[in-house]
């Protein structure tokens, strides 16, 4: 399985190594870094490298690429999946998953490391367990342990890996005991040229925070389940009620987590919010582009649209541009040619535009490819799909809990090509 | 103390050891640290080493190794170490501030020293020289130091060995702990840590552990398995037996571990696997994620070399996948394996010919997989995907695209590996991908690598319906900025021309629209696409091929010239007039073309030569004239050759007159192919899949065997109760083998999902229930003991070894469709007292069957096949008592529960089928109740506490103030008197009182109707109910019988009203009797009167076989009527008070029409029945 791991930064330096077996040799990153020269840009380096005697596979987060190193026959997916997870595990620990916080908390990574791997095999991915091995470092426990010498490291034995719910430590105590639940969809679109959607679908996460005394046993009921035909679940929720109810029961973990994700695929009809009215043209023989965007409310169910940004990558051709936003601020960065409009919130009676013109290069032809355009937006309080939760309830414990829900509707991969 | 702590403690002399040996260690150091360390102290430990002190460090610790520690060898490495090091790598030099921290009492100190010790570990410096210093704290009291030293414990033991074994006794120690995560631990590091001297003790400690009482102990030991293994090779044998030992382990923690290090270790004792094979199925879905990948992956090579390929008879596919689903899960758990093995043999040979039926097994491992594709591990479901796509049949398949595609959302990592994936998949199977072809569609911001990926399976996906919209998006990805994309997109609007025929066209005019694109590479793809376009039909395009002669003047790409010249050379006869003018071009600019471009000339001209040589002649000795004092060898031979080739000279070879058919030979047109064709040969998932090259350790993906192997060696051993002679040291036997206690309390997340422990409870109710179900209609008279019944046992036993000898010399053949399908279940049963029931002739077709088949031998095969399996199926269908339907009905819907958490399902008060009337002794009930229990392991899912049988309100709660009354047809035949109908009734006392003296009083009766009431129920408690079982003769009519029903305080006018399928009892029949029967009821007095045909659809969920018997037989109570082609199903049965036959015939027809034929006596009783079959089927 997973023999080695080589932690690597932008710059191309090797800051980490840990061995699970015997010792691999750093040069064998040499491979890994003549792939990132061959490669244009930093996503696209095969995830599987082979060389000679290993095979590398990496996956890149943060700017970071972690590189494990196996010897022999492994599902791909597992390495992968499982390097997601140590990159996940790192920022439920600091907060951030950077170099200089790996490189800060080196001897904490050293003993997660140690934790989730045996031999190669993980052992302990759960965060749960993780913690109660090893408690994440905070400010306060840091100061606190420069002056009396304690450490990091749990005193108590890891019984969460003898649990039969391994994802729920015992002996949870809360004074406020609250349950969130976050909705979140994320709309991945294409829009063609004339404004008709070509594809469509809807990512939905459910995340939860739970913080509540004791061993809750929930369960989640939906109005309409019949939309969650695409689903995975946290391992907490019980498979068998819900193929048979459609009713999410579970025992939660403690803190936050993600209790299921969905996918609304794109034969369901699926609401597009916003619309984009544009009209990008480069004469012939002129060495100016005209540039002319207006954004506006679709299908929104009556709820403001937030946070929207528009994107856009500028052909080569294109010098400087002078547009002028009716509201907000955009940039331009003439070396990497992005457009980046920064909209705020749209109006529905004054609708956001961006007009000018474009510079090209002196005598150069028109670009004859046409720029798509990305847009990020936000709707507060309304899942797009229409899932909606009915009720939470709670068994297994005696008190109340104080339950909150929220849905908010965001652009995923949002194009629209021109 | 904390628990943990212990495990600090060294023992005092092993302390000493360490003392001394520093004591050793320190002296060398002190020897070298004035040299190394000029300027001592405060320095910090990370600054870079002068190159000086470098030369010093390598002098220093060469001739230090060779000074101390009596390990020469250890000098060595290190100095051979360091060398390798040195130029990356640092050396600090100056850890005596380390060591003496490391020394010191506090244990902040202590911690201090580790930490840095452990970064410097991590940025990958040597530190281990500070060996001596950090083993000695292994003792230590601070739980971060110990794990620290643990750290570096494991990652430099192997190179200081001797060292290491200082560290030894503490681990052992740690192993005897009562505290089972203190032994976890101590063999987590004692097995990583790599010295080859304590092997032994490993091994030991892994063999003791093995057998641990702690499942994570026992799991502990499995991770350690593959890491003696890799240490030590030797004991792969030892180690065999430890894997065998914890395979057999019921718990969840275990499982995946020791799958991996089955893996590791001995992937090719697969014959390991079998007696795990079930339990493994069951427990999966509670095996922790990582766990789950292995075993998966496992066990799709597993049932690779066990099972027969699912889709060897597609048509038949779905109708036997779903047969053997209902039918036969239990068949092999009993005692009879070796009927169960003779009709596994007999597989084979039939595959061809016979309906496929899937080995419940097989479909074990799909039905307990499906589920994990909702798991959030996309390696767990890219596991789950490739087992359907290598195991499933054909239709199943599918389930698999939807959770790929929800995959293709994650990072991009994963979306590459899915992509590959599902790249090869839709070669195979391409309308399983078809409706989620919009998901595949590109996006700008995609990265390329991920861009041309879906370009593939997009143009793997085209076909005739969807390739307009394909090439719309396809025209919006050529103006896209990433040209290696474009490029890509090119050659795949190649494959879709070349791959259909419609479009052929309209592609190649976009391409050459394409031509005039302003970017050259797009523009020289397009011509190396259409070269290969044009090769296919040339004729129809010199209009084509003069344009691109046009375009030599522009395109400057050196392949896209190339391309041109060839086509033009191979075409000249379309376009004579423009070649030559082509070549007198090229032989202008001939000198600063590419070499590539110069062999292309040089190829045209010799082309034109041939073709046309009064006008090329000059012209083709000019460029070959060039071409003899060109630079390159390759261009100057290539001349040279083709001059001696087509210049007619002198002494020119006999070659020289098939220059012509050299040169101009068709040239067969090139196949456009997707690179991951035939990728699946490979595993899909798997690293050598994705790199299309095998890597190490690879296990290939065995080809289906030919017959399936025999399934009895995935039985568990069931405890051998038919030798058993005591009823009582039955039951112990049972409660011996407590096949859940070891597993409930530990096999984890039981919460999540049903694990074996919710099932077992609940299958073991239902097993309760069916198995006195069964029994109770069975056994009619209870004096007919056990002793009987054993004697029984001992024929059939023998009959059984008689069986196999038989079977060897006999042809395999496939399961007969139906046969197997109840075959098991039926022997069990007709084992288990219901010998009555059986026939004389049936037993003796029985016999026959036997001697016919060896005698068949000597016959030819084919017809030895046939015969048996003809026997077979009237054997069979002659065994069938009615009860097995209700059974099978049952057994269905049990199924289909055990999909459904049991976990939460309220035990619904199932109607008990228990009739007071049945004879049956309690310890036989229990008996059974044993043997399905032991089914229960293999399969929990077959039995759940569910009744098919349709239940009927006599009495509903409110009208009978607080006594609700139910009845039901058990399909029973009513003992004191054969002419009557069972009919099952159900006390449930609501109220809160008692109700007392429960019968029934003036019947209302039709002339002719009797009823036999049951006896009267004295006292019925609050809050119970009870059954009882009356007979009613209804003389053949769906008149209702209506009496009084009168308890002590009141009484009730109830009735009851049978439905027509009730009259009736199964009758058995072979086939030629069901024929003779047939023409005697059309022939007879009233000709025609006596057969009611109907015509009629089948309704959707009701076009297999299997759903049409279950059906009719739910209807009415009729037996099955074996009967030769699939296409018929044929039933019979006995009216039950005059006894007259009842035949029923459904004929299927091509798509949902079917004939409906009932042939009887009684036309009303006729009539009725064909409506009621009709209802049932068309629904």
């Amino acid at each position: 399985m997973i023999h080695s791991l080589f932690l690597v930064n932008a710059t191309g330096d090797i800051f980490l190594e840990k061995h699970w077996k015997s010792v691999v040799s750093r040069s064998v990153c040499d491979y890994f870094f003549e792939a990132q020269e061959r490669a244009t840009e930093p996503e696209n380096i095969p995830p599987v490298i082979p060389t000679p005697h290993h095979y590398l596979i990496s996956v890149l987060r943060h700017r970071i690429y972690f590189v494990a190193v196996i010897q022999s026959e492994v599902p791909p997916l597992f390495v992968i999946e499982f390097l997601h997870r140590v990159v996940d595990t790192f920022q439920d620990y600091f907060g951030v998953c950077t170099e200089a916080a790996i490189k800060d908390n080196v001897v904490v990574v050293y003993e997660l490391l140690e934790e989730m791997l045996d031999n190669g095999f993980p052992l302990a991915t759960e965060s749960n367990i993780l913690k109660e091995l090893i408690k994440p470092p905070t400010i306060l426990r840091t100061v606190v342990n420069t002056i009396t010498g304690s450490t990091n490291v749990g005193e108590q034995l890891p019984t969460g890996q003898l649990s039969v719910v391994p994802w729920r430590r015992t002996g949870v105590k809360y004074t406020n005991n609250e349950a969130y639940f976050d909705v979140v969809e994320e709309i991945d679109a294409i829009i063609d040229k004339s404004g008709s959607t070509i594809t469509a679908e809807i990512q939905g996460v459910i995340d939860a925070c739970v913080k509540l005394t004791g061993m809750p046993d929930l369960t989640l009921s939906f109005m309409n389940p019949r939309l969650l035909d695409d689903v995975s679940f946290h391992p907490c929720v019980r498979f068998k009620r819900w193929e048979a109810e459609r009713i999410l029961s579970f025992i939660p973990p403690d803190g936050n987590f993600r209790l299921l994700s969905y996918h609304v695929s794109s034969q369901n009809l699926v609401a597009i919010p916003v619309y984009v009215k544009h009209n990008i043209t480069f004469r012939e023989g002129s060495s100016q582009g005209r540039f002319d965007l207006t954004l506006g409310p679709k299908q929104t169910m009556g709820k403001a649209v937030e946070s929207v940004l528009v994107s856009s990558q500028l052909p080569r051709g294109v010098l400087n541009t002078s547009l002028n936003p009716s509201q907000g601020t955009y940039t331009f960065d003439p070396v990497t040619k992005l457009l980046s409009w920064d909209v705020g919130k749209i109006n529905p009676q004054k609708l956001p535009s961006l007009k000018g013109t474009m510079s090209l290069q002196a005598g150069a032809s028109k670009p004859d490819e046409n720029p798509t355009i990305n847009i990020q937006f936000k709707i507060q309080q309304l899942a797009i799909s229409g899932l909606k939760v009915n009720r939470l309830d709670m068994y297994g414990e005696k008190y109340k809990p104080f339950k909150g829900i929220k849905y908010m509707t965001k652009a995923g991969k949002f194009q629209v090509r021109t | 103390m904390t628990a943990m702590q212990k495990l600090l403690q060294l023992p005092v002399n092993a302390v000493n050891i360490v003392k001394t040996v520093q004591g050793v260690a320190q002296g060398q150091e002190e020897a070298r640290s004035p040299v190394l360390t000029p300027d001592s102290g405060q320095q910090n430990w990370y600054s870079a080493v002068q190159p000086e002190e470098l030369r010093h460090l390598r002098t220093a610790s060469t001739t230090g190794g060779g000074g101390g520690e009596g390990g020469g060898e250890w000098g060595e490495d290190r100095g051979t170490l360091e060398e390798g090091l040195s130029s990356a790598q640092t050396q600090p030099l100056r850890h005596d501030d380390l060591k003496e921290m490391l020394d010191s009492n506090k244990d902040s100190l202590k911690l201090e020293a580790m930490k840095r010790i452990v970064a410097m570990i991590a940025r990958g410096k040597n530190a281990s020289d500070l060996f001596p210093a950090v083993v000695k704290n292994v003792a230590c009291k601070n739980i971060e130091v110990k794990k620290l030293v643990y750290v570096y414990l494991v990652r430099y033991a192997e190179e200081q060995q001797d060292l290491a074994l200082l560290s030894i006794s503490t681990f052992q120690r740690g192993l005897k702990d009562p505290n089972q995560l203190i032994r976890a631990s101590a063999l987590r590091v004692l097995s990583s840590i790599r010295v080859t001297i304590i092997v032994p003790i490993m091994m030991l400690a892994i063999k003791e552990a093995a057998s641990d009482m702690s499942p994570y102990v026992r799991k502990t030991a499995a991770h350690a398995i593959p890491k003696l293994y890799s240490l030590d090779p030797e004991q792969k044998d030892q180690l065999i037996e430890v894997i065998e030992k914890l395979l057999a382990d019921k718990t969840t923690l275990v499982a995946g571990s020791v799958v991996m290090a089955f893996e590791e270790v001995c992937p090719e004792r697969i014959d390991l696997i079998h007696k795990n094979y079930r339990k493994l199925c069951n427990l999966l879905i509670d095996v922790e994620e990582w766990g789950q990948v292995v075993i998966i992956n496992m066990l799709t090579r597993y049932a690779r070399t066990q099972f027969l390929n699912p889709n060897i008879n597609e048509s038949l596919l779905e109708e036997g996948g779903e047969k053997a689903f209902y039918g036969s899960d239990d068949d092999d758990d009993d005692d009879d394996d070796d009927d169960d093995e003779e009709k596994k043999a007999e597989a084979a040979a039939l595959a061809k010919r016979k309906p496929y039926v899937m080995d419940p097994d097989h479909r074990l491992l799909l039905r307990n997989t499906k589920p994990l594709l909702q798991s959030r591990n996309a390696a767990v479901v890219m596991a789950v995907a490739q087992l359907y796509f290598h195991l499933a049949p054909k239709a199943e398949v599918g389930v698999i695209a939807k959770a790929l595609v929800r995959l293709m959302r994650s990072h991009s990592e994963v979306q590459y590996v899915v992509l590959q994936n599902v790249a090869t998949m839709t070669i195979k199977r391409r309308g399983m991908f078809e409706p989620y072809l919009k998901s595949f569609y590109i996006r700008s911001t995609d990265p390329t690598q991920i861009k041309i990926l879906k370009l593939e399976v997009l143009t793997n996906l085209a076909n005739e319906t969807n390739i307009s919209t394909i090439l719309r998006e396809f025209q919006t990805y050529i103006k896209s900025m990433d040209k290696d994309f474009v490029a890509a997109t090119i050659q795949a609007i190649g494959r879709c021309a070349t791959n259909i025929g419609e479009v052929r066209d309209t592609c190649l005019n976009g391409l050459v629209q394409l031509l005039s694109n302003r970017d050259e590479l797009v523009v020289a793809e397009s011509v190396v696409v259409i070269k290969k376009l044009l090769q296919m039909q040339p004729e129809q395009h010199s209009d084509i091929i003069k344009h691109m002669a046009k375009l030599t003047d522009n395109i400057q790409v050196p392949m896209a010239r190339a391309s041109i010249l060839w086509l033009i050379g191979e075409y000249c006869e379309h376009v004579p007039k423009i070649a030559p003018d082509v070549l007198r071009k090229m032989a202008k600019t001939f000198t600063n073309e590419e070499d590539i471009v110069k062999l292309q000339i040089i190829n045209l001209a010799a082309k034109l030569y041939l073709t046309n040589s009064k006008q090329t002649k000059l012209l083709t000795q000019y460029v070959l004239n060039l071409a003899k004092y060109d630079q390159n060898y390759d261009i100057r031979d290539r001349a040279r050759f083709i001059r001696q080739l087509i210049v007619p000279t002198d002494k020119s070879g006999a070659l020289s007159k098939y220059a012509k058919k050299l040169f101009l030979a068709l040239k067969p047109a090139p196949v456009l192919e997707s690179p991951f064709k035939d990728r699946d040969h490979f595993q899909l998932g798997s690293l050598s899949h994705l790199l299309n090259a095998k890597a190490g350790g690879y296990q290939e993906l065995p080809d289906w065997p030919e017959s399936a192997p025999d399934p009895s060696v995935r039985n568990v051993e069931v405890p051998e109760w038919t030798k058993c002679t005591s009823r009582k040291e039955r039951k112990e036997k049972k409660v011996e083998k407590p096949f859940y206690s070891d597993s409930e309390g530990e096999s984890g997340p039981t919460e999540s999902a049903d694990s074996e422990s919710d099932s077992g409870s609940g299958s073991q109710s239902g097993s309760e229930e069916s198995g006195s179900g069964s029994e109770s209609e069975e056994s009619e008279e209870e004096s007919e003991s056990e002793e009987e019944e054993e004697e029984e046992e001992d024929e059939e036993e023998e009959r059984a070894k008689k069986k196999k000898k038989v079977d060897k010399s006999k042809p395999k053949k496939p399961e007969s469709a139906e046969s197997d399908q109840s075959s098991g279940e039926e022997q069990k049963r007709i084992r288990k007292g219901g010998k009555d029931r059986r026939s004389g002739t049936e037993s003796e077709s029985e016999d026959e069957s036997e001697s016919e088949s060896s005698e068949s031998e000597s016959e030819s095969e084919e017809e030895s096949e046939s015969d048996t399996d003809i026997k077979k199926k009237k054997k069979t269908a002659a065994s069938k008592p009615p009860p097995k339907q209700t059974k099978k009905e049952s057994k269905k819907e049990t199924k289909e529960m055990s999909l459904l958490d049991l976990d939460d399902f309220e035990p619904t008060p199932s109607p008990q089928v228990t009739p007071v009337n049945s004879f049956l002794s309690n310890s036989l009930v229990t008996d059974l109740e044993g043997l399905s229990l032991t089914d229960t392991v293999l399969a929990p899912t077959t039995i759940a506490p569910s009744s098919s049988v349709r239940l009927y309100e006599l009495l509903h709660r409110i009208t009978g103030e607080g006594l609700a009354v139910e009845y039901c047809f058990s399909r029973q035949p009513f003992s004191p008197d054969p002419h009557m109908v069972a009919v099952q009734i159900q006390f449930t006392n609501n109220t809160t009182s008692e109700a007392k003296s429960l019968h029934i009083e003036e019947p209302k009766l039709q002339s002719g109707m009797r009823i036999k009431e049951f006896p009267e129920i004295e006292v019925l408690p609050a809050g119970e109910s009870v059954n009882v079982v009356m007979g009613i003769d209804f003389c053949d009519s769906t008149q209702a019988a209506n009496f009084q029903l009168c308890t002590h305080i009141r009484k009730f006018f109830v009735s009851i009203q049978p439905p027509v399928g009730e009259l009736m009892t199964p009758a058995f029949l072979t086939e030629n009797e069901f024929k003779k029967e047939q023409e005697t009821l059309l022939h007879g007095q009233l000709m025609g009167m006596n057969e009611i045909s109907e015509k009629l659809t089948l309704g959707e969920k009701c076009q297999s076989e299997h759903v049409i018997v279950e059906r009719v037989t739910s209807t009415a109570n009729l037996s099955r009527v074996p009967c030769g082609s699939d296409k018929e199903s044929r039933f019979a049965g006995k009216t039950v008070s005059s006894g007259s036959l009842v035949l029923v015939t459904v004929t299927r027809k091509d798509g949902a029409g079917a004939l409906l034929t009932v042939n009887c006596e009684k036309m009303v009783i006729g009539t009725m029945l064909v409506k009621d079959i009709l209802q049932a089927l068309t629904q």
